[in-house]
């Protein structure tokens, strides 16, 4: 999927007719990366809009599952809208790096530590 | 001078709270103790016609082979679990909202369904089952002869 950068443009808040619905997320911290998993179920590819624009990430999916037909609700204890979540970046992430995956309701992000951040090793050499 | 008592009192409905208590003991003897508490997880959305149930369940990032559907009657059973990730040793959590481990969750159903025709599909992190009615609950048509 298509991760947009436009470092110009700053982040604005869209308005939307649909409830705006906060994906849980965990962020893990690995050696060479951080990982970003977050649950939005109900989204799909064609929904999902990730970009980074001055060192915002923003995540929007929009729910495509829909009612059934010829079905009357009886219980509704989740619906419809969109996930809509920002984090702000440090210099840490190489931000051309990122990728996405969707898979099953869950989003993967990967954001990769640039070269700068990971730990260097200084060879010593003997005088 | 006097304050007006009666207008404060005409906003109160003294008989409010009364009515919320017996909405709520009916909600537990229909066997509705979950949308009591405030529902369960995973979340659900259940949907109705005289044929049968349609039933979506909330469960991003499970397999599958983690989930077990039962149905006896008018009871619904999902169990299931989403796996655990320890972090390693060279693994820090800065943030840790989604939830994991297993869970499980019952309800009632409007009516009878037959177990031998449910149907279950997992499509973007949601469940959806079909139910059809229990053909022995259905109800009958009595038709009236005339004179």
């Amino acid at each position: 999927m298509k991760i947009q950068g436009s470092p110009e443009t700053a982040p604005t808040e869209r308005t939307s007719e649909q409830p705006v619905l906060t994906p849980l997320v965990d962020i893990i911290e690995r050696e060479t990366a951080l990982y970003l998993v977050a649950d939005m179920p109900g989204v799909d590819e064609s929904t999902l809009d990730i970009r980074v624009e001055r060192n915002v990430l923003s995540l929007t999916g929009r729910v495509v599952t829909s009612a059934p037909e010829g079905r009357e609700p009886l219980r509704t204890e989740f619906g419809g809208g969109e996930y809509a979540r920002s984090f702000t970046l440090s210099n840490e992430i190489d931000q051309t790096g990122i990728e996405a995956t969707l898979r099953d309701g869950v989003l993967h992000l990967t954001l990769p530590k640039a070269k700068e951040a990971k730990p260097r090793r200084i060879e010593v050499k003997a005088g | 001078m006097w304050f007006d008592d009666t207008r404060l009192f005409r906003q109160m409905d003294p008989w409010r709270e009364v009515r919320r208590l017996q909405h709520d003991i009916g909600q537990v003897l229909e066997g509705n103790l979950g949308s009591l508490l405030g529902g369960g997880y995973p979340p659900m959305n259940v949907f109705r016609n005289d044929e049968g149930l349609t039933v979506d369940v909330e469960v991003p990032g499970v397999s599958p082979e983690d989930l077990d559907v039962s149905v006896h009657r008018r009871t619904l059973t999902i169990k299931g679990q989403r796996a655990t990730e320890e972090p390693a040793e060279n693994e820090l959590f800065h943030r840790r909202e989604r939830g994991t481990g297993s869970f499980v969750r019952t309800v009632e159903l409007p009516y009878d369904v037959d177990s031998d025709k449910v149907s279950a599909s997992y499509r973007y992190g949601i469940l959806r089952l079909e139910l059809p009615r229990a053909e022995a609950d259905k109800p009958r048509k009595i038709t009236v002869k005339g004179a």
